[in-house]
């Protein structure tokens, strides 16, 4: 699997694909390997606020359950519900199926985020 | 996500394996092992409908042989091991003065003074002092070995492991019983053929040199391949096992929890005079006990109660659950928990607190899944 370059990713292993000063989040390829099945994804409500590399939701797996990280501050625009129905569309689409849409409170922080090139680099080692 | 570890990891002799079947490794009990190959969904799903193949050479081997060997068995296991015949295993528990659980384990009858026990992975170093020093209680001079390194164990299983398995060996694998075993040679390697697992499924677990292993693991993917015989990691490992509510020792079971109180009353040998933990166990049969393992399904949706989680049963809390998954091939989020006796009847409504919410669930009877009698 390739990593969009369109996207910015964390070192939790989240993305947002940016579009002006809104942002769709998502988990990576890596994440989704990681977990393994997706059985369920729990997810803020819209109006909700996203601190920067805090928890906002939870996935769960057939495996383990582990924590969403927000890769910027912002306020839940939308939610995706169809994930609900089909949780594994983010095993077999990580960086299409997007959980979260944000509006950013702080641009600036998407200078701290990594490029598809340095995030390979992060999970290669 | 997952921790790094500066610790060495013990590798089995078929990691080359592993690695080039594209598994993704975790460490598990001090060793580098397969979670998964190709998914953990699938893996399950072809060990209830056809075969899977499983390297569980991680676990322990720990012999005792000589005169009394038989004794020593019955002095620190709780089954009554003389029941078993030469060729012929029991499920049983290594057991503390308390009653509870030092490990759980096989016991294999190799001769008559002979057993092979096979234990958990992170438990053999324990294991291993335990009984080298509880059995020489018993037989003062009994031999005991640790040999987990002579030993490679491939597990086969699956409805149509049989006849896989059977186009490799001579062995006349229709007449092993369940909870047998036979010596043979298998894709031309001396070994062992048990009919045992840990997955609810019928099946075979094989038993070589590891320098021999690969050579097997091999031979078995290519003779399965036409049957659709998949690789399996730990994940299936750990669901398969859960769904046929086998214990899982370090979850479920462990040196705080009594055979009794894990329902495993039928691995004791009640008519046995003396064992380690026996006043214990028969005390907790006549009285009763103060917890008790059930089975519980979640009714709440997208809900699955796992290890640690708490039970509350009309406001209080009544137990904590020791396992629990959303389950592959039942399609259910089920699970074990340790319960008070007076909320153990199938058909109690629980609540289970998943990180701060609190969802519902049901008690109900074990095991979830049971094999359909025509799949041997």
């Amino acid at each position: 699997m390739s990593y969009p370059t369109d996207l910015k990713y964390t070192t939790d292993h989240e993305w947002i694909r940016l579009a002006g000063t809104t942002g769709d989040v998502g988990i990576t390829d890596f994440a989704q390997q990681q977990l393994g099945d997706v059985v369920y994804v729990e997810l803020p409500e819209p109006g909700a606020t996203l601190k920067q590399g805090q928890v906002f939701g939870t996935i769960e797996s057939v495996k383990a359950v582990s924590e969403l990280f927000a890769p910027v501050t912002g306020e839940v625009l939308e939610v995706n519900t169809s994930l609900k129905d089909a949780p594994d569309r983010v095993n077999s689409a990580p960086h299409e199926s997007w959980m979260v849409r944000v509006k950013l409170t702080n641009t600036s922080e998407v200078a701290a985020l990594l490029e598809a090139a340095a995030y390979q680099a992060l999970i290669a080692k | 996500m997952t921790a790094p570890t500066d610790a060495p990891l013990k590798k089995t002799a078929l990691h080359a394996s592993h690695i080039a079947l594209g598994a993704r490794m975790v460490p598990f009990g001090g060793w580098d092992m397969p979670v998964q190959y190709s998914g953990l969904t699938e893996e399950h799903l072809a060990v209830r409908t056809g075969a899977g193949l499983f390297d569980v050479s991680h676990m322990g081997e720990i012999e005792i042989a000589g005169t009394g060997a038989l004794e020593a068995v019955q002095h620190i296991t709780s089954n009554d091991a003389a029941k078993l015949q030469v060729g012929q295993i029991q499920y049983s528990a290594l057991t503390t003065p308390d009653g509870t659980f030092v490990d759980d384990l096989l016991v294999y009858r190799f001769g008559p003074s002979h057993f092979l026990l096979v234990v958990n992975a992170g438990n053999i170093e324990k294991d291993y002092a335990w009984i080298a020093a509880r059995a020489k209680d018993a037989v003062p001079d009994i031999a005991t070995v640790n040999s987990s390194d002579r030993y490679a164990l491939i597990a086969i299983q699956g409805p149509k492991a049989q006849a896989i398995l059977q186009t490799l060996t001579a062995i006349a694998l229709p007449a092993i019983k369940y909870y047998w075993f036979a010596h043979g040679e298998i894709a031309g390697v001396r070994g062992t053929v048990s009919r045992t697992g840990y997955t609810g499924e019928d099946g075979f677990e094989i038993m070589v040199p590891p320098a021999m292993a690969a050579r097997v693991w091999d031979a078995l993917l290519q003779a399965g391949k036409a049957a659709g015989i998949l690789p399996c990691g730990l994940g299936a490992r750990d669901t398969l096992r859960l769904e046929s509510a086998m214990r899982l020792y370090g979850n479920d079971i462990d040196d705080t929890s009594t055979v009794v109180e894990a329902d495993l009353g039928w691995i004791v040998g009640w008519n046995k005079p003396a064992f380690l933990g026996r006043d214990v166990l028969h005390a907790q049969k006549a009285h009763g006990v103060k917890k008790v393992i059930v089975g519980f399904e979640m009714t709440t949706e997208r809900a699955i109660g796992r290890h640690g989680h708490h039970v509350f049963h009309d406001g209080h809390q009544v137990g904590i659950v020791t396992s629990g998954t959303q389950t592959p091939f039942l399609k259910k989020a089920l699970g074990m928990a340790y319960v008070s006796p007076a909320i153990a009847t199938p058909g109690t409504e629980v609540e289970i607190d998943i990180r701060g919410k609190r969802a519902n669930a049901v008690i109900v009877p074990l095991p979830f899944y049971k094999r359909p009698k025509a799949a041997k």
